[in-house]
């Protein structure tokens, strides 16, 4: 029986099976940011090792709160900081130089295909959109990742996940990874690498395709994983043009990690997604979810648009398309978070953070923000807000506020009416 | 064995238990384990559950069902039990990162299929629900009132093995 691409990952990373069923890989990124990386650097100086295995492969950043705003968050960037410097880790991002890292270290060329990868962040599953095994850990797994490089790993099965046809106009990979969790439930993929295929997903950008992976965790999934091709090589050429002929060979070192054709996969899902509608949860499970037909009128006080889910420039350029001319609702406030400097400066160069502005939204940094309610744009209790983010559990924006989760187009309707809306008029509007 | 396992039971009947409930994110600010302790399950939704309740003070094991720690990576979520005494918990399933982060600090994340996590429950309606666990021997005896019940249960032999010596960097460090 031919390999999976997850098997293909792991049998060339094999450093040990300690015991039948645990796979001891090495690592080719160990990724940190300044929440969870701490208790491992202050374990490690407990212990008297306070060393890192490579410090070209782990990468640092501070995102989810920053600039600090209050002293325990300035001790927290402070330790990550001071780490990085010590270790003389190149590759860390500092306030002013930093955003949200599933988006900063990919626009970095950081992730590549066959790589091993690990972060002490769940959406860390982001990175499988270029053809990589990766995951998130928590803090002992990183400690030992950043000490040894190494990494545990129960080998996991393969669901493969079919999105055939074409998403319609308006329709965007936030939906089809939000009705996917829907039809699989927040348990569907647990244990299991999912395995995204299917014209859908060849016809996905970089960016498409990192908002699917992304959300692969919350249907339980270790990780996800698009298999790496053209639109892989031209988005990493810059990065790697020194290391290849051509773009052609290029390709053909990436093909050698597709999963075979006789591949094993534990099941195969086939979804049409040709008629798909843009999706919203309700209630506090990302697989609640409901076309936006269902949802339409739902009453909101705050829109949020970013995070490491949809904070790219794609999902700003589809918001200014519906914003462009009009203003939000009085009755509502929508919050902006470009999701790195890159991502911001070209927004600007394009005039979209212009119309953002003009339309009456706060712009902020790039920072995970109002995502986990850890610091900007929290919700008072009976608040609900739409959100471009991954995560709608009970009091995640706020205590007692309700998050519904959408993609960046419905968002930007939502907030041009104040009620939960499908964007696909506004956007056929724009057009005309 | 670095740690001791079993003791007052605690029951938790619902499923998709997640991190954000066991420990809020908001908490994530603190870099010591023992900064969260007051914090244990703040968020929990759940019908008759008291955070603040003598019930919760007094376990030493949690019992739940399915897919219990989902959603965020964060250690915390153990280290809210670990530092609260709860070094054992007991679930039909667990989220990947949960159990794996369980066992990597050298504690019990026991998987038990759904008839007998139903009969735990049932057990625990009998009065104050004591459990005591065999590691090595993969035995767990549950008691109430005057009724006892036991229970045979799987783990890894990794998992076993970093109960064993206290947690993943103990064994890591030892072998790589």
């Amino acid at each position: 029986m031919g390999q999976t691409i997850a098997e293909k990952i792991f049998a060339a990373h094999l450093r040990d099976e300690p015991f039948p069923g645990t796979k001891v890989l090495d690592l080719d990124r160990v990724l940190c940011h300044e929440i969870t990386t701490p208790v491992a650097i202050a374990d490690l100086e407990w212990r008297g090792k306070d060393r890192v295995f490579d410090r070209t492969k782990i990468k640092a950043v501070i995102d989810h709160v920053t600039p600090a705003k209050d002293s325990k968050t300035a001790l927290q960037a402070k330790m990550l900081r001071d780490w990085a410097r010590r270790h003389e880790i190149v590759d860390f991002f500092d306030v002013g130089r930093n955003g949200v890292c599933h988006a900063l270290f990919p626009e970095k060329g950081y992730i590549r295909p066959g790589f091993t990868v690990i972060m002490g962040d769940s959406h860390t599953c982001t990175h499988g959109a270029f053809g990589a095994f990766a995951a998130g850990v928590g803090t002992t797994d990183l400690e030992v990742g950043i000490l040894k490089g190494v990494c545990a790993f129960r080998e996991p099965k393969t669901i493969r996940i079919n999105l055939n046809g074409t998403l319609p106009d308006g329709v965007y990979a936030k939906d089809a990874i939000l009705y996917v969790i829907g039809q699989i439930g927040v348990n569907g993929a647990t244990d299991r690498v999912i395995e995204f295929r299917g014209q859908v997903v060849d016809a996905m950008s970089m960016e498409s395709r990192m908002t699917l992976c992304n959300m692969a965790i919350e249907a339980g999934g270790t990780s996800g994983i698009c298999l790496p091709d053209q639109v892989t090589v031209d988005y990493l050429w810059p990065f790697i043009e020194g290391d290849f002929a051509s773009k052609a060979a290029a390709l053909e070192d990436f093909r050698k990690w597709h999963s075979d054709p006789d591949a094993g996969y534990e099941k195969v899902l086939d979804f049409d997604l040709s008629n798909l509608e843009p999706q919203v949860t309700y209630g506090f499970k990302p697989d609640c979810v409901k076309p936006v037909g269902e949802m339409a009128g739902t009453r909101l006080d705050q829109i949020y648009i970013g995070s490491c889910t949809n904070g790219r420039i794609e999902d700003l350029r589809v918001c200014a398309e519906i914003l462009k001319g009009r203003r939000i609702a009085d009755s509502v406030r929508g919050i902006v978070s470009p999701a790195t400097p890159a991502i911001f400066q070209q927004a600007m160069d394009e005039g979209i953070m212009n119309i953002f502005m003009q339309s009456g939204f706060c712009v902020t940094n790039p920072t995970c923000g109002a995502c986990l309610g850890m610091s900007t744009g929290v919700l008072a209790e009976g608040e609900a807000c739409a959100s471009t983010t991954n995560r709608n559990f009970n009091g995640r924006m706020g205590k007692g506020g309700m998050v519904h989760l959408m993609s960046p187009a419905t968002a930007a309707a939502s907030a041009v009416t104040g009620v939960i809306t499908d964007a696909r008029a506004l956007l056929k509007e724009s057009a005309a | 064995m670095k740690k001791s396992f079993g003791g007052a039971a605690l029951l938790l009947d619902r499923s998709d238990i997640n991190t954000d409930e066991i420990i809020p994110a908001k908490y994530l600010t603190e870099v010591t384990k023992e900064a969260l302790t007051p914090y244990i399950l703040e968020d929990l939704k759940l019908e008759g559950f008291d955070p603040k309740g003598e019930k919760l003070k007094n376990a030493r094991v949690v019992i739940s069902r399915e897919n219990f720690g989902c959603g965020s990576s964060r250690e915390h979520a153990p280290w809210v039990f670990e530092v609260n005494d709860i070094h054992t918990i007991i679930a039909e399933s667990y989220a990947r990162i949960f159990r794996q982060n369980m066992f990597n600090c050298g504690m019990l994340a026991i998987e038990l299929p759904k008839e007998d996590i139903d009969r735990l429950f049932a057990l625990g309606q009998k009065g104050e629900l004591e459990v005591a666990v065999d590691v090595e021997g993969q035995r767990l005896t549950a008691s109430a009132g005057d009724e006892q019940q036991s229970f045979a249960f799987d783990v890894a032999e990794f998992d076993k093995a970093l109960v064993r010596a206290g947690g993943w960097v103990e064994f890591a460090d030892a072998r790589y």
